[in-house]
């Protein structure tokens, strides 16, 4: 096992997918985002203004992305505040992250037209998610800090 | 073999417009603000016209449209709306090669499936829900001697209606044929993917149907789809796609208060039992015909067979000769008619697909054969081709636990019959699934154990318009095909009549 870790990244953002989302909420205010599953667009991440979407009590908040710092590390989240207006959570649903938690989604971006609701597609674009599976030094570090639910969230 | 010239050449037999507009009231009718979006056919990539984005307010004119026909065709016989039906069946069938060569061109799958199976499946659909509503018959209870209770079928009204890009067609007479049989109103929004064969299928019927009784709204699902989902003016919203979305429209559902359908996909188990390896004969064939299914439609079905569990003292042998049979699935042109694995239906489609690609080699699953972008040469080198592909790995990697939505299988093998139930109800979901036996009380038993709408045994990806087809778990919520479609479309107006003169006692 490798030595102490700093913060593990749940999730992540390209360069390229934050300059959208930065296009984004100048248009639609605050924003948030929601990896779908299933078929279709099933796999995709739905970016949405934020509160569009009722997050769900066993939802899991993977992180918050900081579109004007897609490199820095993800700014924490405490419990019981609330999320700051230019910063974007990122859900995923509890069953679903029981079966995803071993991997790291990167939110990239793709030239396309995804269906669904995410307010990106008009644009031309689609997000999209990467993935890669942590490695064991990295799945101890997050095994100790759970990741919040919806419930834990005001 | 042929090849079909592409929609819009001066060869071929169907012409395609520079601009689609919405249709609604019985009419093109331009986008309120003007607006038109960029159609690219998956096929070369290419652009090949341009549809109307619609907005909220293309919706609500389109709403009007739908309430303004209602009273009128709520009130038409059954007899009346079904032989209408029959009718658009019989002018899709005098049509069908142009429809079909516009749905390949429109959406990228193989002509010979949109020949042989999307426009004649469609086809029946139709003729059968003009049978299924005429067949239809409300209850009668009698509550006691002197007191009935009558249920009668009514429509609900307007319903709304998003289809989804996979079968662009198909999927919208799966959901158009029970709600006007019923005598309901439609606004539908097709998929922004694959808007152009439903404009060309309904300008081909718009003869047969009154004005406003199906309405088409173009546009993106943001722009054009949520004013359509969360509108209070429609009595019923249906809903093909993935699960974020499906929770979004029911939230909007419940601030209307409306019944919803959701038909939002699977990770389907394909079940080899070792019997089928026990000779060599033509239901082995069909056994790794049946494995081979998950390129069918280039994987893009929500019922893909995506996971293929193998019992294990076949597991080499079976996987072996289905690998030599996926290898034999002949990709190329989607026109020409003997491709069987065409193009995925958009750009973003094909990067999620070899995005997941890549991520399954990273999570330690084996490649047995594909694993690339296929580059098919001249102008299909900028379409959007997938090769089939084939992995194999443990039923804990997200490659067996995410629909992919393309070409690509995920093979496992099991030991004995719990183990195999186990892997396969090991998922969010339960849409469809495939049992291969020629033991048929293993078969059967597998079928009910197995927690899925649809159990295919014996054969896959066949779809009678008699068979009902839906979710268990995360898969969705209703059913669609099967007269009990109908009930989904339809309110029950009950009757409660006394025929004595006695008053009842209470006050």
């Amino acid at each position: 096992m490798a030595g102490p870790l700093t913060q593990v990244e749940r999730v992540a953002i390209t360069p390229e997918a934050a300059d959208v989302v930065r296009r984004l909420r100048a248009t639609h205010g605050p924003l948030m985002f929601h990896q779908s599953g299933g078929c279709c667009d099933g796999s995709a991440p739905m970016c949405y203004p934020r509160g569009d979407f009722i997050v769900g009590d066993d939802d899991v908040l993977l992180g918050l992305v900081d579109d004007a710092h897609p490199g820095a590390p993800s700014p924490a989240h405490t419990a019981g505040t609330p999320i700051p207006d230019d910063f974007s959570p990122v859900w995923i649903s509890g069953p679903q992250f029981a079966l995803w938690e071993h991997t790291q989604l990167l939110l990239d971006v793709v030239p396309g037209r995804g269906a669904g609701f995410s307010l990106e597609a008009p644009e031309g674009v689609r997000f999209l998610t990467r993935s890669r599976v942590f490695d064991d030094a990295e799945r101890a570090w997050l095994d100790a800090c759970p990741a919040p639910r919806g419930r834990d969230i005001s | 073999m042929a090849v079909y010239p592409a929609p819009g050449s001066s060869e071929s037999s169907v012409a395609v417009k520079p601009r689609y507009d919405n249709w609604i009231a019985g009419e093109w009718t331009p986008p309120a603000n003007g607006q038109y979006f960029d159609n690219p056919t998956p096929v070369t990539g290419a652009v090949y016209t341009q549809v109307a984005r619609g907005t909220a307010d293309d919706v609500e004119k389109a709403l009007d449209a739908a309430w303004a026909a209602f009273p009128a065709w709520g009130k038409t016989s059954v007899g009346e709306r079904a032989g209408i039906l029959l009718k658009i069946a019989d002018r899709i069938e005098a049509n069908l090669e142009d429809l079909a060569v516009i749905e390949s061109w429109d959406n990228g799958k193989p002509i010979r499936e949109s020949l042989a199976a999307d426009l004649p499946l469609a086809i029946d659909h139709l003729r059968y829900f003009a049978g299924a509503a005429r067949a239809q018959e409300g209850g009668i209870s009698q509550v006691d001697e002197d007191t009935v209770a009558y249920h009668f079928h009514e429509p609900l009204g307007v319903v709304g209606q998003i289809i989804p890009w996979n079968f662009p067609i198909l999927m919208a007479i799966w959901k158009l044929a029970p709600a006007l049989a019923a005598g309901n109103c439609v606004v539908l929004k097709p998929a922004e993917q694959t808007p152009v064969s439903i404009l060309h299928l309904v300008e081909l019927v718009a003869d047969l149907l009154p004005a406003g009784v199906l309405n088409v709204v173009n546009g993106f699902g943001v722009e054009a789809g949520k004013p359509l989902a969360s509108s209070s003016r429609i009595r019923k919203i249906a809903f093909t796609g993935e699960t974020t979305t499906g929770r979004l429209i029911l939230q909007y559902a419940s601030q209307n208060l409306i019944p919803t359908t959701l038909e939002l996909g699977g990770k389907s188990p394909n079940i080899f039992f070792a019997d089928v390896m026990a000779e060599h004969d033509a239901f082995q064939d069909k056994a790794l015909e049946g494995f081979t299914m998950f390129a069918l439609n280039q994987g893009e079905v929500c019922t893909c067979p995506s996971r293929a569990l193998i019992e294990r003292p076949i597991y080499d042998d079976f996987l072996e000769l289905g690998a030599i049979r996926t290898k034999a699935v002949r990709q190329g042109d989607p026109l020409d008619t003997d491709t069987m694995i065409g193009a995925q239906a958009s750009n973003d489609q094909l990067e999620k697909i070899l995005s997941y690609i890549e991520f399954g080699k990273g999570e330690g699953a084996r490649l047995v054969t594909g694993g690339e972008r296929a580059m098919l040469g001249g102008d299909l080198n900028g379409g959007f081709y997938v090769q089939p592909t084939i992995f194999e790995g443990h039923n804990k990697m997200r490659l067996f636990q995410e629909e992919i939505f393309g070409p690509v299988l995920s093979v496992t093998s099991f030991d004995g019959y719990d183990d195999a139930m186990s892997i396969a109800n090991d998922t969010l979901y339960g849409l469809g699934a495939g049992v291969w036996s020629r033991n048929g009380t293993t078969a059967y038993r597998a079928g009910r154990e197995i927690q899925a709408g649809r159990v295919w045994t014996n054969c896959y990806h066949a779809y009678p318009a008699h068979a009902a087809f839906g979710g268990y778990k995360a898969s969705g919520i209703g059913r669609e095909n099967h007269k009990m479609m109908l009930d989904h479309y339809q309110q029950t107006k009950n009757l409660l009549v006394s025929y004595s003169d006695q008053a009842q006692g209470f006050f």
